[in-house]
């Protein structure tokens, strides 16, 4: 590899990684002010023009605070854990592409931290991973409530992994007829959700060719299971704060709790990304190449992306402000009783219909 | 408690049988003396959540290391203040739990004895602060049946109109309380939104938000202030649209539905043995309003129904508190219409100050002023009772007097503190989840039930 190649490599890290941090801090923002107007009040107003400096505050005040270390805790695990749950929740986010790849001379750039042609695994193993971080900080906490607590996540986290794995592969199944051969790279999905629906059939030329016509039961379900996934409102149940207290993070103050928070906005973030990748078309989009500067249309894919996502990033806002919580039997019958037969049974529906499209009735 | 034992056990034992906490105390029948059968203390056991009597509950293949107690509260988010509740897990599931009282307890019977007839309320109004007024209402009319006085026809149509009110605004909150600790969020807002707005017309008559001290012995303090029939009209208005989105959030939610129905389960019969009353009593099925029953303050005159259901759960009790909300505006607007003219208080000069103006003017006014505020009004010698329905149910007020200006004894029978002993009945064999809504629904106010 060369120097300009390693150059890029390093670029394309850290821009996403700075991207993934600044949506965090606006996006912990945003919820309370979201939230709040849907509640009728305020939110957030102090500090920076409409309180958007808050979640810095905020943080800056969690960073300059003691972390108290309880006496009854295992200590390896319980400093283990606010790590566990940040460093996946990162790596996910490298595999989401976040723009169209422009050109430096002869090099490509492509805007997304790390393309692998197993991207989908590769987030299906790091949000398994994120688990064992609210298990073991529920666990190695030596107290009650974040044991319940990390109790729940795992019986949880099983539950919906599976839901949204299922959807996952009905929408992998489904990209595979759209090219040459199957992928799991994330870049060739969202190449390949560009243009309309237009060669299908003339009527549908309005519409942009994205996953979410034909696979749009696997994009509820995904919705669902991500929400689960990421511990939100009506799901929340790993830190039910009226029941559990603080739930797994109880005994966790300071920058440790503020890491824990951190995870669970990034987890939001580059969930809803993915989502808007696999069904949305990611940045795909009209650029208007040669009516605009280039610059611009070189910036409206990130445009899009970030529209889309902020579109879902608002659903699971809106949840918080609207639903009750589940109970935790309702939420594994839910589980296992109604979403995964689902998956499963649109995977099967699914994969038939492609079947019959591109080989035919096994009849004829 | 199993469905089976329930159906046997229709017929509830006295609860005079019961002995005290203390173990080699044996139970004893009141009038008899005699020791209670071995069979008749397990079932007072049971009647008093002290056995949770259940099928599965003592399994051999449970190990004790299965079980963990957990100490929920005084400081917990969702125990209302200070309830401690211990509570006896098995995975997820609670077997048992004993509520532990006693954290904010304050005396304030005891400070009752010190303070005067006329101080009194300044007291009382401090003990259910979400309910002010029905605790002030409560002991005035024990001081005026004491003194067998009459309050005028506009003070008792300004009492009615105060308490309903109070009572709406009282629902409200514990509405914004089950709705947050059962998650919905923006319940919790919108229920302290819209009592806001009843505060704020509180505050306009009486002065204060809270502990009004407007109810007092002879009548009220002050008159309605001047347009109070507009802010009063546009509460209503207001209150009404608004219910009907609380019931467009929550009456359907299915996952409300899920949380709600079925859980904290309270049969009539435990309602009546352990005393319950109030919308958790009429939750279960029993018709019993004090209003109805013992009517005070006019109330009679006034045209509403007292909702009942039939479930006994946490639903119903949420139900039952948002039909009454609508039976209350009922009432508030028939007062409205029939708000008598006429003085505020009894004119007896020897129980209600003198108006301000008098004072600068007649000698007898300046007199009786600095005799009723230096050492009040004597009281003549008796006992007695009176109860009025409080949003959480009966609020008794037990006075005695030696015939001095102060109380002999006051004792409040508080309805939060004979709620709260259903909930290990309640909450046996439920989830950890269903504990929170259960406390909610019995709406405990805890500076009601240490007192």
């Amino acid at each position: 590899m060369s120097w300009p190649e390693l150059a890029i490599v390093a670029f394309r890290v850290v821009a996403t990684f700075a991207l993934l941090l600044a949506v965090t801090l606006i996006n912990v923002w945003a919820e309370r002010k979201i939230v709040a107007d849907m509640q009728s009040r305020i939110g957030p107003s102090r500090a920076g023009p409409w309180g958007m400096l808050q979640t810095l505050a905020d943080g800056l005040k969690l960073f300059f605070k003691e972390s108290v270390i309880p006496r009854k805790v295992e200590l390896g695990m319980y400093l283990l854990a606010p790590f566990l749950a940040v460093i996946p929740a990162f790596l996910i986010f490298m595999m989401v592409p976040w723009g169209k790849p422009f050109m430096i001379g002869d090099y490509e750039v492509a805007l997304q931290g790390a393309d692998l042609n197993i991207g989908l695994l590769f987030i299906l193993a790091m949000s398994a991973m994120a688990v064992y971080a609210v298990v073991l900080a529920g666990w190695s906490s030596g107290s009650k409530y974040p044991l319940l607590g990390g109790v729940r996540a795992t019986a949880q986290a099983i539950s919906y992994e599976a839901a949204m794995g299922l959807s996952m592969v009905a929408v992998v199944i489904f990209t595979a007829t759209q090219g040459e051969a199957g992928t799991l790279s994330l870049a060739e999905i969202v190449e390949r959700q560009a243009g309309t629906w237009g060669d299908v059939s003339p009527v549908l030329s309005f519409l942009p060719r994205w996953n979410i016509f034909p696979q749009i039961a696997a994009f509820i379900i995904f919705m669902i299971a991500i929400v689960a996934e990421t511990n939100r409102a009506p799901f929340d149940l790993v830190e039910a704060e009226q029941e559990l207290v603080g739930g797994f993070h109880t005994e966790y103050s300071g920058m440790r709790f503020a890491m824990f928070f951190l995870a669970e906005y990034i987890n939001i973030f580059s969930m809803s990304a993915i989502a808007a990748t696999l069904f949305l078309g990611g940045w795909a989009g009209p650029t208007f190449e040669g009516f605009l500067p280039g610059f611009i249309s070189g910036l409206l894919p990130t445009i899009y992306f970030l529209i889309k996502t902020y579109a879902i990033v608002f659903i699971f806002f809106w949840l918080r402000a609207t639903l009750p919580r589940l109970r935790y039997d309702q939420l594994m019958t839910f589980g296992w009783k109604r979403l995964i037969p689902a998956a499963l049974a649109w995977l099967v529906v699914s994969t038939v219909a492609i079947g019959f499209r591109q080989f035919g009735a096994p009849w004829s | 408690m199993g469905d089976g034992t329930k159906k046997e056990q229709t017929e509830i034992l006295d609860l005079w049988v019961a002995g005290s906490e203390e173990p080699e105390f044996q139970p004893t029948d009141e009038g008899a003396q005699e020791i209670a059968s071995e069979e008749t203390r397990g079932r007072l056991d049971t009647q008093f959540g002290r056995v949770v009597d259940d099928d599965y509950l003592f399994d051999d293949d449970v190990a004790e290391d299965e079980r963990m107690i957990v100490n929920m509260g005084p400081q917990h988010p969702s125990t209302h203040g200070v309830l401690r509740l211990q509570i006896e897990l098995e995975g997820e599931i609670i077997r048992r739990s004993k509520p532990i009282i006693g954290y904010l307890h304050t005396g304030m019977e005891k400070t009752a004895e010190q303070l005067t007839f006329g101080q009194g309320p300044t007291n009382v109004t401090r003990m259910d602060y979400l309910a002010p007024f029905h605790g002030e209402l409560a002991y005035s009319l024990a001081v005026e049946t004491l003194l067998d006085i009459d309050v005028p026809p506009r003070a008792a149509a300004i009492r009615v109109l105060m308490t309903e009110l109070n009572r709406v605004s009282s629902h409200l909150v514990a509405l914004a309380t089950n709705g947050m600790d059962i998650g919905a969020l923006s319940m919790m807002i919108y229920g302290f939104r819209e009592r806001e707005s009843i505060l704020a017309f509180f505050e306009k008559t009486t002065g204060l938000r809270m502990n009004h001290n407007y109810i007092r012995p002879g009548g009220v303090v002050v008159d309605l202030p001047p347009g109070w029939k507009d802010d009063v009209a546009a509460i209503l208005v207001d209150l009404r649209q608004r219910f009907v989105k609380y019931d467009d959030m929550l009456k359907e939610n299915p996952i409300w539905l899920s949380r709600t129905k079925g859980v904290g389960i309270i049969s009539p019969e435990e309602a009546i043995a352990f005393s319950i009353t109030g919308p958790a009593l009429r939750a279960a099925g029993v018709d019993w309003d004090i209003r109805k029953a013992f009517p005070y303050s006019g109330i009679e005159n006034y045209e509403f129904d007292v909702p009942t259901r039939e479930n006994g759960d946490v639903y119903d009790r949420y139900r039952v508190r948002i039909d009454e909300m609508w039976e209350s505006l009922k009432i508030v607007e028939q007062v409205m219409d029939v708000m008598p003219k006429g003085d505020f208080r009894v004119g007896d000069r020897k129980i209600t100050p003198p108006p301000r103006a008098r004072i600068d003017e007649s000698m007898e006014a300046l007199i009786h002023h600095f005799k009723l505020f230096t050492e009040g009004f004597k009281v003549p010698p008796g006992e007695t009772y009176v109860a009025v329905e409080s949003p959480r149910g009966e609020l008794g007020c037990y006075l005695v007097s030696d015939g001095e200006a102060n109380p002999y004894r006051m004792h409040t029978r508080a309805p939060s503190f004979y709620n709260l002993q259903s909930l290990p009945i309640a909450m046996a064999d439920s989830l950890m989840a269903d504990t929170v809504a259960t406390i909610a629904s019995m709406d405990p106010v805890m500076g009601d039930v240490d007192r």
